[in-house]
């Protein structure tokens, strides 16, 4: 059947299984947005931001492990997008972004809203088409969702000009997709596998680092069953964290610059790390001269180019973390008598780490009359739904959420990482939400992140997303603040937000409800009646204003120089 | 340390940008970059000439090879292949310059191409290495405008890759 290209775009999402888009009209996509009108299968929902559109996308990505699907005009609105894109790609997150784009006649006039898109997102986009012909639109769209969700996921763009979205053509989707160029090695090399489990079972003092690739991977159940057959503790980076359960009693939590006094201590006296899906960041390894100066590194990764990028690798394995993970499993279930062995020759080990666990565990000095934030946060654990789906924006609010949360299953924890992009929490939470209507859904941000992207309060009360917004407000830009503090002589340049804001008043502006806990003994009925109250809730907490986020490790410091909470 | 390196891509527009981009975008160096189709209309051919050690060459290929339209990256170090590039060079030939550039010429085997009273341009192929010897002989002479294509690539012996 002959359809014009805005038909067979949205054909197209179908047959991918999208069943939600996030959008913004505009006129280069009003003939996508003419189709859409009458197309059932596909819900659209609306924000008030396009960059706040791709973050919804993005959480929508991250908490259902579906391909986030978003739209924006050409020009301004595509350029609104590039925050969002660029987020996206520092995590891995897999995104179809489609752009509006001027008559391809009038592509390089400097037409109106003319940007070139594919330009400008060429760094932070793992590919990106222009649609010149519109009989290759159903190829394309087939390969950009391949690209987008394969190997190390990532956000695609497709750069749409009006007119091919009029054009008409026979509409026929690809069943398969072959790409020369790109093939993505999923399987591990077996030698490599068993020479792993070989240096594991050799190892005395072993810790196991994980990244956000294994919940990228959906390798989580694997990862657990793993560590604790082997019995060795386990370590998470910031995107990591719900990848192996925080309460487990072989869970670290998590490491680097905010990380643990333990796990820290544990990376720079283990003899064998193994990463996996992990990129040795440099908020996470510190100074690298000195990261794990006493350990052999294996590296398990689905992208070769993380391997031996930032430090040396002794036994590199590129392939699926959960394909590798289940091969290694079997391995070492193949020597099981070596097991019994290898865990009592660790348990001084894991003695050692149980001594630095007591030393300095995860902790902050409560108060009686001023609300501390990481109150909030275990607050928010206690009162929460087990299945919860926490997002955060980027900040002092985003690590004590990771330091004391405690998440325990993967997909649980959203937030920007790789990117640090202040904003992305409230519109992620939106994106999750309307990935599990069902479900709780709570963004933990401070008072400038929210300020950012808070127009999307009109996108949930629209769209009657019941998101539970913590606004941890001390009235400060807090990360840099403490940086002020601890490395600039307090000066505190343009980091008080000096106007207090009445966030009550401002939800309930939104027709959303507003409430305040300014004492600690508050705290607890403030969440308990936000949780039960319908609908979007904002609760904001006044908090002690010049608490900082510890241990600290200096950036360009070693591990084992932390600043620690006592 | 000098490496050349071969790259394979998709004969698309938008490709040479990705390219560069990634090069400019993580701070590796490109010396030299020529690009021309090859036998198959659908691929076309850089030779790229650039410099690190061994952990940012490795980076390099792997960088190139995580493009999507790039199709195969071939790492050339040492002997493995012959390169050839050419350069037009323009240089001054007056009274008695004339017989010298004449005879650099003849001995490079190089070309004239264009004449003039004043000046010589001279066509010449070789190795980057016989392409840098002749310049640094007329570079006294008077070198008046130079044009160098880059080095072009091919590995040795009977292997081939289509293409």
């Amino acid at each position: 059947m002959k359809m014009n290209g805005a038909r067979i775009l949205l054909e197209c999402l179908k047959l991918e299984g999208v069943d939600t888009v996030f959008g913004y009209p505009g006129g280069t996509v009003i003939n996508i947005y003419d189709e859409l009108f009458s197309f059932k299968e596909i819900r659209h929902i609306l924000p008030r931001h396009e960059q706040a559109g791709v973050h919804a996308a993005d959480g929508y990505a991250r908490a259902s492990g579906r391909v986030g699907v978003a739209i924006a005009t050409s020009g301004p609105g595509a350029t609104n997008t590039v925050t969002g894109i660029a987020t996206a790609y520092m995590d891995s997150i897999p995104l179809v972004l489609i752009t509006g784009q001027v008559p391809t006649a009038l592509i390089g006039n400097d037409a109106f809203q003319e940007a070139d898109i594919v330009g400008i997102t060429r760094p932070c986009t793992k590919h990106s088409f222009l649609v010149k012909d519109v009989r290759e639109l159903a190829a394309i769209v087939k390969k950009a969702f391949y690209i987008a969700r394969s190997g190390r996921p990532g956000p695609v763009l497709i750069d749409f000009p009006k007119d091919v979205q009029i054009a008409t053509t026979e509409f026929k989707y690809p069943d398969a997709v072959d790409i020369r160029g790109y093939k993505p090695t999923l399987e591990g090399h077996p030698r490599q596998i068993e020479k792993a489990v070989g240096m594991l079972l050799a190892a005395k003092k072993p810790v196991i680092y994980v990244g956000g690739g294994v919940i990228l991977a959906n390798g989580s159940v694997e990862l657990v069953e793993f560590a604790r057959r082997a019995g060795v503790p386990v370590t998470t980076t910031l995107m990591g964290l719900g990848s192996f359960p925080g309460d487990d009693l072989l869970a670290l939590g998590m490491l680097g610059m905010h990380g643990s006094y333990y796990a820290n201590m544990a990376v720079s006296h283990t003899d064998l790390l193994v990463a996996i899906g992990a990129r040795f960041d440099d908020r996470v390894t510190g100074k690298i001269a000195t990261f794990a100066p006493h350990a052999k590194i294996i590296h398990i990764d689905v992208d070769p180019t993380s391997i031996k990028k930032n430090v040396r690798v002794d036994l590199p394995i590129v392939g699926d973390v959960k394909w590798v993970l289940t091969k290694m499993l079997k391995v070492l279930e193949e020597q099981c008598d070596a097991i019994d062995g290898f865990r009592r020759e660790i348990a001084p080990w894991l003695q050692e780490i149980d001594g630095w666990k007591t030393k300095h565990p995860m902790t902050f000095k409560q108060s009686a009359s001023v609300i501390k934030p990481q109150l909030v946060i275990r607050k928010l654990r206690e009162l929460s739904n087990p299945d919860a789906i926490v997002a955060t924006d980027v900040g002092q609010h985003q690590m004590w959420t990771a330091q004391f949360f405690t998440f325990t299953g993967p997909r649980t924890f959203l937030s920007s990482g790789g990117l640090g992009t202040m904003g992305f929490g409230l519109p992620a939470a939106m994106g999750a939400q309307v990935a599990f209507p069902g479900r709780q859904v709570i963004v933990v941000c401070g008072d400038g992140g929210f300020q950012m992207n808070l127009q999307e309060m009109a996108s949930l009360v629209q769209h009657r997303l019941p998101v539970k917004i913590c606004i941890l407000n001390n009235n400060y830009l807090g990360m840099v603040r403490q940086w002020q503090e601890m490395f600039f002589d307090r000066r505190y340049s343009q980091t008080c937000m000096e106007l207090p804001i009445d966030f009550i008043k401002l939800a309930e502006a939104f027709g959303a409800t507003g409430l305040r806990a300014e004492k600690p003994d508050e705290v607890e009925a403030v969440i308990k009646k936000g949780f039960k109250t319908p609908g979007p809730v904002i609760m904001e907490f006044k908090i002690a204003r010049e608490e900082k986020v510890l241990p600290m490790v200096p950036a360009g410091a070693s591990l084992t120089e932390m600043v620690l909470a006592s | 340390m000098r490496h050349t390196i071969t790259v394979l891509v998709e004969n698309e527009f938008g490709v040479l940008s990705r390219v560069s981009g990634l090069f400019s975008g993580r701070g590796f160096n490109i010396d030299s970059l020529s690009v021309a189709p090859t036998n198959e209309e659908s691929i076309s051919r850089m030779t790229i000439v650039t410099r690190g050690d061994d952990q940012i060459l490795e980076q390099i290929t792997k960088q190139l090879n995580k493009l999507i339209d790039v199709i195969k990256v071939i790492d050339f170090t040492d002997e493995s292949a012959i390169e050839r590039e050419m350069a037009l060079i323009k240089v001054t030939a007056e009274d008695e310059s004339r017989a010298e550039v004449l005879r650099i010429v003849d001995i490079f085997r190089a070309k004239i191409i264009d004449v003039t009273p004043r000046s010589y341009t001279i066509e010449a192929t070789g190795s980057p290495s016989k392409i840098d010897a002749i310049l640094e002989l007329m570079r006294p002479l008077g070198l008046k405008e130079l044009v160098r294509t880059g080095p072009a690539a091919i590995g040795r012996g009977s292997k081939g890759w289509k293409g």
